[in-house]
């Protein structure tokens, strides 16, 4: 079994882009890491329900302890495939098309929380459901790029053949990022600029701002967590479509 | 409609999709390892393999 193999020494911080030292790397520290996302998870909770109501939103500010992490995520997680485009394209290293393909499926899933809570925060608190401001739009555009993104890489089988392909159209689409960033100050949004992550200082009272943060860490521990056991799945995924050429090749000169 | 009625339902989907996700990742490894323990089960290994282990296997 792969999980038994000797593990190869590490010298360098290119050796952990060794799938086999990935894998034996994954299975010691994934536990940890599970374990350190819930306990994160239940003192964010905690947090999230004890804290006061905000004077103007009431009982809807808890909504935003789960919606503006998984937004951050949204983005983040894009990051995280723009980085991993640049490995492939530069490096040419085929575990940095595994890193973009295993994470495009949790970065729409985080985006698609961010647009939902919105909008479930929105309706009580605007009074509609959705505007089509730039700020909304382009979450919902980065949305629609992870399941291009998604259907892309599924729909051709051979990895060699779609990793330059899609690190090119992640590069692409990369643009949307700073515009959904900065979309709140270029554009007259309904969506409020940023409050946390901004020049002066946190605009937050610490009520409200010791919960998201914390659910902010325990959403970012969440998406490594899953990212590091799906990029397992797709290195095994490799490996088993690798083996079943291998032995077709086989049964031919055989036959 | 109730403030609560929309954290409650805004809970309650962002449970949803996570242990959506947590399910999907589980049940892909589930399914990738078993298909590994058969390749291995009918004797084909990675090229990469040992020599001991690729006798041990033979």
């Amino acid at each position: 079994m792969a999980m038994s193999e000797p593990i190869p020494a590490i010298k360098k911080f290119s050796d952990l882009a060794n799938p086999t030292v990935f894998l034996s790397l994954t299975a010691r520290i994934v536990p940890y890491m599970a374990g350190l996302t819930a306990l994160l998870f239940a003192l964010g909770l905690y947090y999230a329900f004890t804290s006061e109501g905000d004077y103007q939103q009431g009982e809807t500010v808890r909504i935003m302890y789960v919606h503006v992490p998984a937004a951050w995520l949204s983005m983040m997680c894009y990051s995280v495939m723009a980085a991993s485009a640049l490995g492939t394209l530069v490096w040419r290293h085929p575990l940095a098309d595994v890193s973009a393909k295993a994470a495009a499926p949790i970065g729409a899933g985080f985006t698609l929380l961010a647009l939902v809570t919105g909008s479930l925060w929105g309706k009580p608190m605007w009074g509609t459901w959705w505007v089509w401001d730039a700020r909304l739009t382009s979450v919902f555009v980065l949305f629609l790029m992870y399941l291009g993104l998604m259907a892309l890489t599924r729909a051709l089988d051979d990895p060699s053949k779609s990793a330059r392909v899609s690190a090119v159209l992640i590069l692409i689409g990369f643009v949307n990022i700073p515009i959904i960033k900065f979309s709140v100050d270029w554009w007259n949004t309904l969506h409020q600029p940023a409050s946390v992550m901004r020049m002066g200082g946190s605009a937050i009272d610490g009520e409200f701002l010791r919960p998201l943060l914390i659910m902010a860490a325990a959403f970012t521990l969440l998406f490594f967590t899953l990212h590091f056991l799906a990029i397992r799945n797709e290195i095994w995924r490799r490996r088993v479509a690798a083996q079943r050429r291998l032995a077709a090749r086989m049964a031919n000169r055989e036959g | 409609m109730t403030h609560a009625f929309y954290v409650t339902l805004s809970y309650a989907f962002s449970v949803l999709i996570i242990f959506a996700l947590i399910g999907w990742i589980w049940m892909d490894g589930r399914a990738r390892r078993r298909e590994l323990a058969e390749l291995e089960a009918a004797g084909i290994r990675r090229r990469s393999a040992s020599p001991a282990q690729k006798a041990k296997g033979a």
